[in-house]
């Protein structure tokens, strides 16, 4: 599967990914060696074949329902881009 | 004092023969003096180490120190340590003071063991050669001009330069095994489920694992004994008792089955490395084990299905570095997309960018049947391979990398050519087993590793038998040029 | 009109657990932002969700008390997009394999008539937190303090044909969710939430239209008018010979009106697939009879016992079950003042609910509560007071004069039975008034009432009506 520029710049936009229009070239190659190398999974035949989405046969636990933490705004916050009045600061959102 | 192991150390120690802090400045020293040719560190933790070695020295004194109290470490920048810098390698996370603490962080902590720095590594850990870091690559202590691998190409540098006994590391498709290789030391990716992800930053969840790495297989049993165990922050940390891994370190291993799969054996492999990883397997058959050839006849699937699975998780994974709550932020935002896609694409570097693109695409509506689903489908066939294997055999050996330790620059603009670097190691993430890495020889003056492949949680076997080649050999006790 | 409405409801409850649905961070509301948002929920880097066990619990006890199939095991999936409200640049939610999913629920319409709606699954997710665009000038504050909190979204089959139906259906839903105790159903903190999927075809036709989402409709009123709006709106569209475009649309209710959200450019791709930093979550059948021993008697249940124990109507059955706080507050007025099911009934539903409704008042935070409330319908009861009287002592309870024994005595409100003192005060109203008795006797039947009044006057309202009537009716025909 060979990507176009034009599939590169809509992935980014997809990932949210600032991609240097100079680079975009380049980047369609790269992907497209990559995808081309991974389409020898197309070979295998496993149609019947569970997906594995975890090493392990287990089962997720269960937490008792409990507060455990405390207030920790200050210390999470203190190296954050943009703080006012205990919020976190982003340019206008427009619904 | 650095030419000793770690156990002789904690001998030392507890003898009082040194202090932890004559011990710890003397790392420091040697980081000082050694690390501007090898980069292996991000940030160094004088002070705090320092006053961590002196309250070992009070607890070594009190005569109830922890089973690492003393100890110096360096560990992997992907672990977030409170207070201190946790970068993953990436310019995203230069400003990044972790505020809270890995598990690892803090069994390690509990243990007594003193950090002397954050070491360096592939840009959050894609990458086999350490060139992708923010803080740029590291050099091969045994030749300045060749990669340590990656991705904990640090932590493996700095052990082979004795800048630390031990350290930690992670491994998602090989990158702990695959920088011990190249680096010549010793090298263990636990079961996945064995040690606690939580506080350590994500690149693929159902692949990463925390481990040690050291120079020699007693040494990793140390640290492992320290970093292993449940943790309920992590719902994919498996609640069963930690073995005691130092005791069965002698064990005889007589009668053990090692399967050698004829797929590690063939093409791709350099014949120079392939001799040293028979050598090595002809001293294990002196020692009583038996070799078994077997069959992993889906190991070709590994690196494709890997290279599905792997972005995938990624690309959702680094979906949190937004520039809203922590990391970089680029410089006026025209408005909330340029946020997101400025500091994304100047925060992560290329090799991230095209994994996030390659696991974003996959994902997507058309697509997420013919790759993500095909290669969970795939990564199933591969786990019943060693399922069968270990059938027959107690343990799998083969080479940990086709190459020794190739040339900075090389491989750095065909990333289909660096994947293949971990075509050997990555198979056993996918299935989540134990792997490990020991020194075997050198091709060239270069070190080369041989990969002992486990059963689920039968890290202690691999331990066994990694300890048992090394009682029988020396590789793992060699220093390279300059660092002796 | 020849056209049909299809409406489908996404409902998001809250769940009332304590602590969040994947870490340890407090729900409550209403804290300072941020200071209930931890490592886990702000999405630090390196940190791992962990699954709440009532959230489970909840769910579980939701699907059992909607005849639904509670999945011996589901899956959590992640759905990505990007928006600062999200942390984690995904919302771990559910997808393919839901906790809950193939039930159903009864709902009453107007005219009497029962409807079946599937529900065609429930599952769980993540709220996401809330964006603040007061206050700030040209940038929007984020507040993560609602980030994690459990949600249990339920979604309908397209089973609602009218506004009305799809009303009633929520509040089915809302009850129902307050009797299992898993949700506040607080809509105003938006506990209890609503997206409408409408689409409308022609009458007969079988295949759906192109439907409309209205999207974060917080009350019954409000769903009601969005509905009705849109299928108006459908409407013109078909008729004036354009299509119905399939978008996102808000209701404005300033304006009574929906209208589209600025359309994206790319259609949403949310790249679902299965969480790797959690397991299958795997039920037994232990787990889920012990979640069937803890349920409630559900609505439906208590309004037939209610028909059968109390003799009620089917309507007023409905309405005291409404809410279980409503049900238990009439059973136990039942229970203490051993009256008659039905009159408990007319004035739990007559005077104190019009009180409570003037004061916007619940009715577990009545003035009177049920042990005072049944004191008085037993004074009613006994021939203490009557009825009207005993309005006049409710209002003194409401107004915290003290209970029904208390008002009586302090006001004098006792009903006189003494035959001696009624007939004596007859016997003056037939004194003051000759005329109208000549007329009464005469043939002019309907100035009884005329003196029933008069003699209810002259004892101030507190003669037995019934003793009234019998006496009155001997002396005037004497």
């Amino acid at each position: 599967m060979a990507l176009k520029p034009a599939e590169v710049e809509k992935i980014a936009h997809l990932a949210r990914l600032a991609i240097d229009p100079v680079d975009v070239d380049q980047y369609a190659r790269n992907l497209s060696d990559i995808l081309a190398f991974v389409e020898q999974l197309e070979a295998v035949d496993a149609a019947d074949v569970t997906p594995m989405a975890h090493p392990l046969e287990a089962t997720q636990r269960l937490r008792p329902d409990v507060v455990t933490e405390t207030d920790q705004r200050t210390h999470f916050q203190a190296g954050a881009p943009a703080v006012e009045a205990g919020l976190y600061l982003v340019p206008r959102v427009i619904e | 004092m650095h030419t000793k192991t770690l156990a002789e150390l904690a001998r030392g120690l507890r003898d009082r023969a040194f202090s932890s802090e004559e011990l710890t400045r003397h790392y420091l020293e040697r980081i000082k003096r050694h690390d501007g040719q090898l980069n292996s560190f991000i940030t160094l933790c004088e002070d705090s180490a320092l006053a961590r070695a002196r309250e070992a020295d009070i607890q070594l004194a009190s005569g109830k120190p922890g089973p690492l109290a003393g100890i110096p470490f360096a560990h992997k920048d992907i672990f977030c340590t409170d207070g201190v810098r946790t970068s993953c390698g990436s310019r995203m996370l230069d400003n990044f003071i972790a505020p809270y603490n890995a598990t690892v962080t803090e069994r390690l902590q509990q243990a007594g063991a003193v950090m002397l720095g954050k070491t360096n590594m592939d840009e959050f850990a894609m990458g086999s050669s350490n060139e992708t870091s923010y803080y740029g690559p590291v050099n091969n202590p045994w030749n300045p001009d060749t990669v340590p691998g990656g991705s904990s190409g640090g932590s493996a540098a700095a052990v082979a330069a004795r800048l630390a006994p031990a350290s930690t590391g992670t491994d998602t498709g090989g990158s702990i095994r695959q920088p011990a290789a190249l680096c010549g030391i010793t090298g263990l990716k636990p079961t996945y489920g064995r040690v606690s992800r939580y506080g350590m930053i994500a690149f693929a969840s159902s692949l990463d694992q925390a481990g040690p790495m050291a120079a020699s297989a007693e040494d990793a049993a140390l640290m492992l004994q320290a970093m292993a165990g449940f943790d309920p922050r992590d719902s994919t940390c498996v609640d069963r008792p930690v073995e005691d891994y130092s005791a069965g370190l002698n064990n005889d291993i007589r009668g053990l089955r090692i399967g050698l799969p004829k797929e590690y054996f063939g093409e791709g492999l350099d014949p120079a490395v392939a001799k040293v990883v028979e050598a090595a397997i002809a001293e294990l058959k002196q020692l009583g084990a038996e070799p078994v050839e077997i069959s992993l006849p889906n190991a070709g699937l590994a690196v494709p299905t890997y290279y599905v699975v792997a972005p995938a998780e990624c690309s959702s994974n680094l979906s949190r570095f937004d520039g809203v709550r922590f990391g970089y932020r680029c410089d006026n935002p025209r408005d909330l997309e340029d946020l997101y896609k400025r500091s994304r694409g100047e925060g992560f570097g290329p090799e991230v960018k095209r994994r996030i693109m390659i696991g974003t695409y996959a994902l997507s509506a058309g697509y997420y049947d013919a790759y993500y689903l095909k290669a969970q489908q795939a990564r199933h066939l591969i786990a019943d391979d060693f399922k069968a294997a270990f059938e027959k055999v107690d343990v799998i050996a083969g080479p940990t990398a086709p190459n020794t330790a190739f040339r900075l620059g090389e491989k750095v603009d065909d990333p289909v050519t660096m994947y293949l670097s971990d075509v050997f190691t990555i198979a056993v993430n996918l299935a989540g087993l134990p792997g490990m890495s020991v020194p075997a020889g050198f091709v060239e003056e270069l070190p080369v590793g041989l990969q002992l492949i486990g059963n689920y949680f039968e890290e202690d076997r691999l331990l066994n038998v990694a300890h048992r080649y090394q009682q029988v050999t020396d590789w793992h006790t060699r220093i390279p040029k300059g660092f002796e | 009109m020849q056209w049909e409405a299809v409406i489908g409801l996404e409902i998001h409850a809250q769940l009332a657990t304590k602590s969040k649905i994947f870490s340890g961070a407090s729900t409550a509301y209403g804290a300072a932002p941020n200071t209930q948002a931890c490592a886990v929920d702000l999405g630090l880097p390196g940190v791992l969700p962990v699954l709440n066990e009532e959230a489970v619990r909840m769910a579980a006890s939701f699907g059992l008390a909607t005849h639904a199939t509670v999945a011996p095991r589901s899956v959590f999936a992640r759905k990505n997009y990007f928006y600062p409200d999200l942390p984690k640049g995904y919302q771990i939610s559910q997808y393919e394999l839901p906790i809950v999913h193939t039930g159903y629920l009864d709902i009453e319409l107007e005219d009497g008539e029962t409807r079946r709606i599937g529900i065609t699954r429930a599952h769980l997710e993540e709220d996401a937190g809330k964006s603040l665009h007061e206050g700030f000038h040209g940038v929007t504050g984020i507040d993560l303090n609602r980030a994690g909190t459990p949600l249990l979204e339920i979604v309908s089959e397209p089973d609602l044909r009218s506004a009305k139906e799809a009303v009633a259906y929520m509040k089915k839903l809302h009850s129902l969710v307050r009797y299992l105790e898993i949700c506040d159903g607080n809509m105003q903190e938006g506990s209890f939430r609503c997206d409408a999927n409408v689409s409308i075809r022609r009458r007969g036709e079988h295949r759906f239209g192109t439907r409309a989402e209205i999207k974060n409709i917080n009350s019954f009123r409000f769903v009601e008018r969005a509905i009705n709006f849109e299928i108006e709106r459908q409407i013109e569209v078909l008729e004036s010979g354009g299509a119905v475009v399939q978008e996102t649309r808000l209701y404005d209710a300033g304006k009574d009106e929906t209208r589209s959200m600025r359309t994206k450019e790319e259609a949403n791709d949310y790249r679902y697939f299965p969480d790797p930093d959690l397991l299958p979550v795997e039920l037994d059948a232990a787990f889920i009879e012990a979640v069937r021993k803890t349920l409630p008697e559900l609505p439906d249940a208590k309004k037939s016992r209610f028909m059968e124990q109390y003799g009620l109507s089917a309507y007023d059955a409905g309405v005291l079950t409404a809410s279980r706080e409503m049900a238990d507050y009439y059973e136990a007025v039942v229970e203490a003042s051993k009256v008659e099911g039905k009159l408990a009934a007319n004035w739990v539903m007559g005077e104190l609910s019009a009180a409570l409704n003037r004061d916007g008042i619940e009715v577990e935070d009545s003035p009177i509560d049920a042990r005072a409330f049944a004191g008085l319908l037993q004074r009613i009861g006994d021939n203490t007071i009557s009825g009207k009287i005993a309005k006049t002592v409710f209002e003194a309870m409401w107004a915290g004069e003290g209970d029904a024994d208390a008002v009586i005595e302090a006001k004098g409100l006792k009903q006189i039975t003494d035959t001696g003192a009624i007939e004596q005060m007859i016997r003056e109203v037939i004194e003051a008034n000759p005329q109208q008795v000549e007329q009464y006797r005469s043939g002019k039947d309907k100035l009884f009432g005329f003196f029933v009044g008069q003699v209810m006057k002259a004892s101030k309202g507190k003669a037995n009506p019934a003793e009234v009537n019998k006496l009155l009716k001997q002396l005037l025909d004497e």
